[in-house]
């Protein structure tokens, strides 16, 4: 009787269970009790509300699909079907559209959070890394999704972005074709997509399991950016960060439900709603908002490689983040002036976002420019830099210490060492 | 914390109260968690149920002129097979004669057409054992020994009018919903 765990659960059945598979002991160590920093602000709530905004789309995706019609003849009249005459279809349609957007919303807010408060470093950074591989996985999964409502803004989104691959050096043309499954977007093109577009978000959540467990394993970072010290600066998460969660989630799903039931068509574009003609491209194209910056970057290079490069190398960049930020400080409320610095890059990255839903003319050419060289420039020469030059404000030396009298209880000698230290 | 409650309460009024202030919110916390979960769970169901275009296309209307008594056809409505039987005043008669203490599912016959319209039967064709379509439209297909449908899975009979008379079958074939809109039409759904 080797293998067999030693359940505590007083119920017999929970018991039972728990002695061959310790999966209530999992979920109690890693959900229950699993000691949380205890200073989070709502910035830490948007992990949580991913995940459940990845539960709603596979949801919303899984009864969609059994509607749809992966076939350019049927796709675009499958969609106008679900929206008038299969029951709710409208409600899963809206849902799922606009949930891409909320996503993107959510992860974008997750990753900002990441950076001002510097929680890829270590010990943290395959956690990060495995975050941006989800942003990667993210972006896939709503690009093949988009094309498959078959509309005009689909068909000329999966021209354009397939043809992206056509600017590699000799076998660029290959590859294309590779892509397509022919010799143009066609049926082969959208069935694969569609194929795709149902197995990726599976890979989303194996990928995002993984980095719940690489969170589990280093704790969480917090606002101060420093290690707790002992219990006296954590809590149990739940029920105090289970509820901090569900305050977070009511605000989300009121954003989201004002969107989908008032807005519902607000982030897309009419052309859409045009059944695809590969005979004639849109006056206006653009990809949906979450795209516009690297739409941007794409397009502030006058050479064809080069943006493609530029384009790609705005995420790759994001990998070897860990590295490139120098500062032993996390968190930007001790860093005075990488605080101001990270206000400039959101600015840029807004300022792209703006330069990508217009026509590449006049002032926009410049500013795309200018904000692409900005983007490189923080992630590439300031973070280095600043890490040496910067004089980091003190840390605190525990969680507790600033906020309670007599510090929340003595700090044990052995986490009395320098915070921050690094091995 | 309920306890703590439960005890002030016990020591102002002297008896346990039957419900906490706890006791409520937890109460009210379940109960709209569970409306709420509902509210989210009900378009997914319904989201499986025929749409629109499926219930547009659930009435078929049926022109009774070439059906030569003795005879019947089979349409299709809502992807079932109906039978649409023009029976002979003999068939009526042999039909309407039947005891109904003598039926296995007892129904009388003007239970099973609509009237002034006896000789027109109109049953679902799905054998009610497992699902198998009997046979006996045409005179010359096998119609068992009560001149109806004969199955041939299992052997059930049906008479005229579509009433099980031997099994396995324990009901007799179903009734679609059903209008004679003249006395040359059916409409069926």
């Amino acid at each position: 009787m080797a293998g067999l765990y030693k359940s505590e659960y007083k119920n017999p059945v929970v018991n039972w269970i728990d002695t061959r598979l310790p999966i209530f002991t999992m979920m109690g160590r890693e959900y229950g009790t699993f000691p949380t920093p205890k200073n989070f602000n709502y910035f830490w709530n948007f992990g949580a509300l991913a995940m459940i905004t990845l539960a709603i789309m596979l949801a919303t995706g899984i009864f969609l699909a059994m509607n749809y019609q992966p076939n350019t003849q049927m796709a675009f009249d499958s969609v106008e079907r679900i929206m008038r005459d299969v029951n709710y279809g409208w409600l899963m349609r809206y849902v799922h559209m606009n949930g891409a957007s909320m996503f993107f919303a959510v992860v974008y807010i997750h990753i900002f959070r990441g950076l001002y408060y510097g929680s890829y470093k270590y010990p943290r950074e395959l956690l990060w890394m495995i975050g941006v591989v989800l942003l990667l996985l993210m972006m896939a999964t709503a690009f093949m999704g988009y094309v498959l409502p078959w509309g005009q803004m689909s068909y000329w989104a999966a021209t354009v972005i397939t043809n992206l691959f056509s600017a590699l050096p000799w076998v660029g043309h290959a590859v294309v074709t590779w892509l397509w499954g022919g010799f143009s977007v066609e049926n082969p093109t959208l069935n694969r997509f569609y194929s795709l577009h149902y197995l990726l978000p599976f890979l989303i959540v194996g990928v995002a399991f993984l980095h719940v467990w690489a969170l589990h394993i280093t704790g969480s970072n917090n606002p101060l950016g420093i290690e707790p010290k002992g219990p006296q600066d954590t809590l149990p998460f739940h029920p105090y960060y289970t509820i901090k969660d569900s305050v977070g989630l009511c605000v989300y799903l009121i954003v989201f439900a004002i969107l989908v039931f008032f807005a519902p068509n607000y982030l897309g574009h009419p052309d859409n709603y045009i059944p695809a003609n590969p005979l004639a491209t849109p006056a206006e194209i653009v990809p949906e908002w979450y795209f516009l910056p690297y739409y941007a970057i794409l397009r502030s290079v006058p050479n064809k490689l080069g943006g493609v490069t530029l384009m790609f190398g705005s995420l790759l960049v994001l990998f070897v983040l860990p590295w490139l930020d120098t500062s032993p400080v996390r968190s930007c409320r001790f860093r005075p002036i990488y605080r101001q610095v990270i206000w400039l890059l959101v600015v840029a990255v807004i300022v792209l976002g703006f330069v990508g839903s217009h026509r590449p003319e006049g002032i926009w050419v410049v500013l795309g420019r200018v904000c692409t060289a900005y983007y490189f420039l923080h992630f590439l020469v300031i973070l280095p830099v600043l890490g040496k030059l910067e004089k980091p404000l003190p840390l605190p030396e525990s969680i507790s210490r600033p906020v309670l009298p007599g510090g929340g209880g003595p700090i044990p000698s052995a986490a009395t060492a320098k915070p921050m230290e690094k091995p | 914390m309920a306890e703590v409650a439960a005890a002030q309460t016990v020591a102002q009024h002297g008896q346990p109260p039957i419900v906490s202030k706890r006791d409520f919110l937890k109460l009210l916390t379940g109960s709209g968690a569970i409306i709420g979960t509902g509210a989210l769970v009900w378009p997914f169901i319904d989201y499986m149920n025929p749409s629109k275009d499926v219930l547009a296309l659930s009435s078929v209307e049926v022109d009774l002129t070439p059906i030569p008594a003795g005879q019947g056809i089979t349409v299709s409505w809502r992807g079932k097979p109906v039978f649409v039987r023009h029976r002979t005043p003999e068939e009526v008669k042999k039909s309407q004669d039947t005891r109904v203490s003598d039926l296995l599912d007892p129904a009388p016959d003007s239970a099973r057409v609509k009237p002034g319209h006896a000789p027109w039967v109109v049953v679902i064709g799905i054998c009610t054992h497992l699902g198998c379509i009997p046979l006996g439209n045409k005179p010359t297909d096998p119609r068992g020994d009560y001149g109806g449908w004969f199955c041939p899975c299992h052997g059930s009979q049906y008479d005229t009018a579509g009433r099980v008379r031997r099994g396995p079958a324990p009901a007799n074939l179903e009734l679609p919903t059903y209008a004679f809109e003249s006395d040359t039409k059916v409409k069926i759904g």
